[in-house]
């Protein structure tokens, strides 16, 4: 499988999620992606990016086009140095929220990705990385 | 900062999401909408969604939270012009907008408000 880093963001404030929003909706199309799942993956960016932003003060967002011939996709690299998560289990599970929304954010972005990975423990940060296959 | 514009329609509030909006962009506009169920006396809001290519948890949360809030102020909200993406999206995400009634269009959206609004007076 082959990687390229084709963008790298900083997100701080509510209107740098938008300009993940938009930086991944144009990769998504730049590779063909039907509507649906550029959709889907705009949408799991707008919570992971979100969550930046709301749980760690913010991070970096990674867009990199991947290759396993004959797929082409998309991954996504969320990462920070925030407080990191103390019970991955529990912050994945539908409806658990520390910061008052509806604690759809990461099990939504799980289930909108054909990959996920969370590698995150107190104290070190937490790095989340999506893919989505076209 | 910018703002939505809020149309009195008779009885009835309009609001067109136009672009892709910010967090703090969807509380104003739910406070904006508060004020002017109010000032209005109006019965029915429409919000137009149609510009939208996602809703996200966020703006999920927001217009649930508006027809909420629009039901206590006895005015009902019907979210209008959907894109099938987006419904597919929310679905899988796992947001079925509880609380939150649905129409095609605006005009499919005003029909529904006027059944509401007088099967209520009928009561």
């Amino acid at each position: 499988m082959t990687t390229s880093v084709v963008d790298e963001r900083q997100v701080r404030t509510p209107d740098d999620v938008v300009l993940v929003r938009q930086a991944v909706r144009q990769r998504a199309v730049d590779l063909g992606f039907n509507l649906v799942d550029q959709t889907k993956l705009v949408t799991a960016a707008s919570e992971l990016a979100r969550n930046l932003v709301q749980h760690a003060g913010g991070g970096v967002v990674r867009i990199e086009s991947i290759t396993d011939a004959p797929r082409r996709g998309l991954r996504l690299v969320f990462e920070d140095q925030g407080p990191g998560i103390d019970d991955i289990a529990l912050a994945m599970r539908d409806g658990y929220s520390t910061a008052g929304g509806l604690g759809l954010g990461l099990s939504g972005a799980k289930r909108l990705s054909n990959d996920f990975q969370i590698d995150s423990a107190p104290g070190q940060g937490t790095r989340i990385t999506i893919a989505r296959w076209r | 900062m910018d703002r939505f514009p809020i149309l009195k329609l008779g009885e009835y509030l309009l609001v067109t999401i136009q672009f892709d909006m910010h967090d703090r962009l969807a509380i104003a506009l739910q406070d904006d909408l508060a004020e002017k169920i109010v000032a209005a006396r109006a019965k029915g809001v429409l919000i137009d969604i149609s510009a939208l290519d996602i809703v996200d948890s966020f703006i999920g949360r927001m217009l649930a939270q508006v027809a909420a809030m629009s039901r206590v102020l006895d005015a009902e909200t019907v979210v209008v012009g959907m894109r099938p993406a987006v419904a597919i999206t929310l679905v899988e995400l796992g947001l079925s907008l509880p609380g939150v009634r649905t129409a095609l269009n605006v005009e499919r959206g005003m029909e529904l408000l006027r059944e509401h609004i007088e099967a209520r007076r009928r009561r």
